[in-house]
């Protein structure tokens, strides 16, 4: 009964530009969303992108936003709107500004922030970008105006991993709307299990191009792979060590998957917490002091944890007979996992202080877990309606994002860091 | 030598695409096929000297290679959940052995594999064990670890696509495959 009425209140959100590409579903309401509305930038119905749909739909995604109709009113950073006329829209804040071409072909993107409540002028910025990077910018205005009403880092300017399988199988490099996703690897063989260096300049994955699983690092602006661990057997589940040196790793060349960290440059593995069970899916706490893995020591799967220089692991998951896919937030609070409850996999966040923990989603076919870096938002993969999609979502479930993405099954997301 | 002309090509691919690496022009191919038919004429289908008048018969009945490599005898089939090999492959095991202790320069790899139940990468680790299982199975009867090598590709590559029962049943198995 919950599901129907759940999916009552399910609800298409057509961002202002009324573009497809910007199709951003939410379910569910949040309780305390700051309602803005953002203006049609001056310059939009000419600029390549809709700077004005793109700033809306990021702050809507985030959760922390209701986006308003903004009446299709076009204001730029200098206008001076009637803030009394939008404090009676219910509006909270307010986004002016324009994108403009410039003399070298490049656009120059303004914006101003209004507080509408108490009628003040939080301040602007402008971006002089070339046309390929007018959604970067659109995801830079949107950081500024989520830094400036939440006091948090906004995390829209960031990027994410994904697999996609249609005939071949592709690596992509998108926006985190999923938008402007480029192809970092196209194989003829699955390529699993991305994961995004600290500094967001390389990504180490699984790949089944010499029809074993081996681990590349690839370096995304040129190309450039290496292969970094093809030892005899299985070599999969690649997570970096906070300051970029260290790989832990799942390998078989001692019998069955046990965890080792090796040099991410390559080189000497050495095992960590090793076990006679299944030990695998690695990743750092964000002190880099602590790993945390899956393994099926205790009988079934569970999440442990272990001190990354050695030691006695420690068992962290305990409801349950499966519990796999660990992913940590960067503040260190927060552990999502999926769990399998009822033949269903459904995506769980455990408080790491409490060890109390939920499932938050209405699907049964969750999968692989990561945490944006504000830690306020989640990317994970699902179905729905029997086609593979990712989605984000709050922490407590409350709003949900399907993101825009290629054709084909999509699935094995990654969220990158903030790029310095 | 066929290979470091693909990794040359793909190095020139790279090298003219910018970031985007296509492996689409690797040749990622089965090499069972051709290697079965050396096999046979080089170590197996053994004439039987000339007392016969010339005559040198030859007897496949105690190793066929090629049944042997046939890919309904290549793969071992698991329970749900399970990782012990059924009896009913044991003599699949068997003929494997003999074949590769015949044959010491053979390599063999074992992949493991899974229905499509469950995560990535745990699943890899699934295969892997079942993987092993055959690996150590080939050991016991006397192959050469130095032979043989278990790998896993968990639920990347399923035998059958779709969820029913019995595409997953065809999908928990081990493949052996000769490199």
């Amino acid at each position: 009964m919950l599901k129907y009425f759940f999916q009552f209140l399910c609800f298409t959100f057509v961002s202002l530009g009324a573009q497809a590409q910007f199709r951003v579903e939410v379910s569910g309401i949040g309780m305390t969303q700051v309602p803005i509305a953002v203006a049609t930038f001056r310059g939009d119905d000419t600029a390549p992108q809709k700077i004005g749909a793109i700033v809306a739909a990021n702050l809507e995604r985030s959760g922390q936003f209701k986006s308003l109709d903004n009446g299709n009113f076009v204001f730029d950073e200098v206008s001076r709107p009637d803030l009394a006329a939008w404090k009676q829209r219910n509006a909270d804040a307010l986004v002016t500004g324009s994108v403009t071409k410039l003399a070298d072909g490049k656009f120059d993107v303004r914006v101003r922030l209004w507080d509408v409540v108490k009628g003040q002028d939080l301040g602007g910025q402008s971006h002089a970008v070339v046309a390929g990077d007018l959604r970067l910018a659109a995801h830079r205005v949107a950081d500024f105006v989520f830094e400036k009403l939440t006091g948090e880092k906004g995390i829209f300017s960031t990027r994410i991993a994904y697999i996609t399988k249609a005939k071949n199988f592709n690596l992509w490099v998108a926006d985190a709307d999923g938008e402007n996703a480029q192809s970092a690897l196209n194989s003829a063989e699955p390529v699993i299990s991305p994961s995004w260096s600290p500094t967001g300049a390389q990504l180490a994955y699984v790949s089944f191009e010499s029809r074993k699983p081996v681990i590349y690092v690839h370096d995304v602006a040129s190309g450039k792979r290496r292969l970094v661990a093809n030892f005899k057997g299985s070599n999969s589940a690649p997570a970096w060590s906070p300051d970029g040196k260290t790989l832990a790793v799942t390998l078989t060349r001692d019998g069955g998957s046990q965890l080792y960290l090796m040099p991410s440059e390559g080189g000497e593995p050495k095992r960590l917490a090793p076990s006679t069970a299944i030990d695998t899916e690695p990743v750092f706490s964000h002190d880099g002091r602590t790993v945390f893995f899956v393994s099926d020591r205790g009988g079934s799967p569970q999440i442990y944890k272990v001190a990354a220089n050695g030691g006695t692991p420690e068992r962290v998951t305990f409801s349950g007979t499966y519990n796999i896919s660990p992913s940590l937030s960067p503040d260190g609070r927060w552990l999502a996992y999926i769990s399998r409850v009822s033949g269903a996999y459904k995506l769980h966040v455990m408080e790491l202080a409490t060890g109390v923990a939920l499932g938050i989603t209405e699907t049964t076919a969750d999968e692989n877990p990561s945490f944006s870096p504000n830690s306020r938002l989640i990317i994970y993969a699902t179905q729905q309606q029997g086609k593979e999609a990712l989605m984000t979502t709050t922490l407590d479930g409350r709003i949900k994002a399907r993101l825009a993405g290629q054709g084909g099954d999509i699935r094995e997301p990654d969220w990158g860091p903030v790029q310095r | 030598m066929k290979k470091s002309v693909s990794v040359l090509a793909v190095v020139v691919l790279l090298s003219a695409c910018g970031s985007a690496v296509k492996l689409d022009s690797v040749p990622v191919e089965d090499k069972s096929g051709s290697a079965v038919s050396n096999m046979a004429t080089q170590s197996n289908a053994s004439g039987n000297g000339t007392a016969n008048g010339g005559v040198a018969s030859v007897d496949l009945s105690k190793i066929n290679p090629d049944s042997i490599m046939q890919s309904t005898n290549r793969v071992v089939y698991f329970d749900y959940d399970s990782f012990a090999i059924r009896p009913e492959f044991q003599s699949v095991i068997e003929a494997h052995a003999k074949f590769l202790k015949s044959d010491k320069v053979r390599k063999v790899v074992i992949e493991g594999h899974t229905d499509e139940r469950g995560g990535r990468e745990y699943n890899l680790a699934l295969g892997q064990k079942r993987a092993e299982t055959v690996r150590k199975a080939l050991g016991l009867l006397g192959v050469s670890d130095t032979q043989l090598e278990a790998v896993s590709f968990g639920k990347e590559k399923p035998a059958i696509t779709g969820s029913t029962d019995s595409a997953m049943e065809k999908n928990r198995r081990a493949e052996i495959s000769y490199r």
